[in-house]
């Protein structure tokens, strides 16, 4: 029996004039003990999506059972069976208040769950163990490093021992060690509980080196689904990436007339191909530019990645993203989730 | 039931965070003191109950210490939205908000703290008129309890309700403003509304706390039982279960 089942999850918000869909219909399903990654740029419709399926928003369409219990009929038994943190970037941050001590958070939590105080407290003092934040119990939490508060916001999501955790960007803000830190607790959550993980995140390394299976999201829909090696082995060769002087247009004409090259496309200034065996066919690609007169900046050769899989599948790259996404930068289609999710908590919708 | 339960968990939070910065506590109370002592005294040369003879320092403050009350009140309870608003942005309701947790006891746990805290207020600054000449029954005195205890539940619920659906300090403090200090000034607070033009008195029959404070100075002259105690019980008691009700309607919104 899966843990997850959603079918066409979508999600609208009218505000003023305009109607946004930020979730088109996704359809998920997530088996017990997976670590699942929803992996996206800002304003996907990942967080709207984990939004809905942890209570916090109505779906306008679709159905989902999440943990045991009928998400639209019994939100209150999908409640008691979730964990859930909140993401710490953007217009919100990840449930701690900066005044509490870090027992407190955990007790209150605890209490909120109805658990005997005794119990959360024993079950506050392994965790606190588990998660690295030994000796933290009385400090206030305004005086805890991004790591550690992070660590302690993963830790009041787990007071209740949930089947079930959703992580809205865990690792997002903080830095290469913490987050590689955060990863590992991440992996023994289900190693040594069984705690199937639902995650959010922008990071191609994240979904890549935690998640058993990426749900690649844009634009509110769902583009692909896989093991993270299942989703690179869909792009087949290497990936070339070459930077010209001008002519980037020619260019990329010339290349896409190679037999040997599968595909083209421009980001960012930069030409990437796919091309079968890369570095024997380097030679030959330089050719065909040196002979049209196109000179070359710079050019290099990869394994493909997640976010090569990406990039194929909606000719974007994840990597144009900024990790900040407080707004500003939303231009005219995306505006950011976080932003997107406010309006729809805010004056727009009418329950 | 949970919900008694709920709320306790809430309150118990809210408390812990309010003990963390008293001074905060302190502050609202210097507003109304600073009025006792600095205006108190301009009204003891005023006919406050019509006639044209000064009323002394007795009646002066009979008269003041329920209008300060709710005063009190009024500004004490409706910039409690701050708080939540820092709070939404902490990512802590949203927290709570995915816990079985009722969710009208989010709202209700922070009311009650509110309440207790405007409730001790209220006692200093009886306990400080009392001081500075105001006599009245013992009875009148724990009567305006109820009344300020209604108010501040109303305008608690409200403020915290308007201050989740805003989001924003820059939106919810000129709001909070613009609709306070005409309400105050409508009640009668300062003076006798029945020194205004007629156009004026007429107006102020919009303002509930005009109602509210009329029934509190009779209980403080010693009359219990008429007309304008019986519409101040109504209005209180009205105002108490209308926007309680309406604040609820914010916090479970979107309860799917």
């Amino acid at each position: 029996m899966s843990i997850i089942e959603a079918r066409g999850l979508a999600r609208t918000f009218k505000s003023r004039k305009r109607t946004v869909h930020a979730v088109r219909g996704v359809d998920l399903t997530v088996e017990d003990g997976e670590i699942v990654g929803f992996l996206g740029p800002n304003g996907a419709g990942k967080t709207t999506t984990l939004r809905m399926l942890t209570t916090l928003l109505r779906p306008t369409a679709g159905t989902a059972v999440v943990a045991g219990a009928d998400l639209l009929r019994d939100p209150l038994g999908v409640r008691k069976r979730i964990g859930f943190v909140p993401q710490a970037i953007g217009q919100t941050q990840g449930g701690t208040d900066d005044q509490c001590l870090v027992i407190e958070e955990l007790m209150d939590q605890g209490a909120a769950y109805r658990i005997p105080k005794a119990e959360t407290a024993r079950r506050a003092s392994a965790l606190i163990k588990q998660l690295d934040l030994g000796g933290l119990d009385q400090r206030l939490v305004k005086t805890l490093s991004g790591g550690q508060r992070r660590r302690l916001e993963v830790a009041v999501g787990l007071v209740h021992q949930p089947p079930l955790v959703f992580l809205d960007e865990p690792t997002t803000g903080l830095d290469p060690q913490s987050r590689s830190n955060m990863w590992e607790h991440i992996t023994r959550l289900r190693s040594d509980l069984g705690t199937t993980v639902v995650l959010t995140t922008h990071y191609l390394e994240e979904a890549d080196a935690l998640c058993d299976r990426v749900f690649i999201i844009d634009n509110g829909v769902t583009v692909a689904v896989g093991t993270p090696d299942e989703l690179k082995r869909r792009i087949s060769g290497d990936v070339v990436t070459l930077r010209v002087n001008g002519a980037i247009e020619r260019a990329r004409g010339l290349l896409t007339a190679q037999p040997i090259v599968q595909q083209v496309t421009v980001a960012d200034e930069e030409l990437r191909l796919t091309v079968e065996r890369g570095e024997e066919a380097l030679p030959a690609l330089l050719r065909v530019l040196d002979g049209a007169g196109i000179t070359m900046r710079a050019i290099s050769v990869a394994r493909p990645t997640l976010d090569d899989v990406f990039l194929t599948l909606t000719g974007r790259s994840l990597r144009d993203d900024s990790p900040s996404g407080d707004g500003g930068d939303g231009g005219d289609d995306g505006s950011g989730e976080t932003e997107l999710a406010g309006a729809g908590a805010g004056a727009g919708s009418k329950e | 039931m949970y919900f008694l339960y709920d709320t306790m968990v809430i309150f118990r939070r809210q408390v812990r965070l309010i003990l963390r910065e008293p001074a905060f506590l302190t502050f609202a109370l210097l507003q109304p003191i600073l009025y006792l002592v600095l205006f108190g005294p301009l009204l003891k040369n005023l006919p406050l109950n019509g006639g044209s003879e000064p009323s002394g320092t007795a009646e002066a403050y009979r008269f003041f210490v329920p209008g300060l009350l709710i005063q009190l009140a009024l500004f004490g309870s409706t910039f409690v939205g701050f708080a939540i608003i820092s709070e939404w942005r902490a990512g802590v309701i949203e927290r709570f908000r995915v816990t079985p947790i009722s969710r009208v006891s989010i709202l209700a746990g922070r009311v009650l703290r509110d309440v207790v805290a405007l409730t001790l207020q209220s006692v200093v600054l009886i306990l400080a008129g009392v001081a500075f000449g105001l006599r009245a029954p013992l009875a009148a005195i724990l009567l305006s309890f109820p009344f300020v205890i209604c108010v501040a539940i109303g305008l608690a619920s409200v403020s915290y309700a308007v201050a989740l659906l805003l989001k924003s300090e820059d939106s919810f403090a000129p709001l909070i403003n613009s609709v306070v200090v005409p309400l105050l000034l409508l009640s009668g607070v300062m003076l006798p509304l029945n020194l205004g033009p007629g156009w004026l008195q007429g107006i102020a029959r919009v303002s509930p706390f005009r109602y509210i404070i009329d029934a509190m100075r009779q209980f403080y002259l010693g009359q219990y039982w008429n007309t304008l105690v019986i519409e101040g019980v109504c209005v209180a008691i009205g105002v108490a279960i209308v926007c309680m009700w309406l604040g609820s309607r914010v916090f479970v919104r979107e309860n799917a």
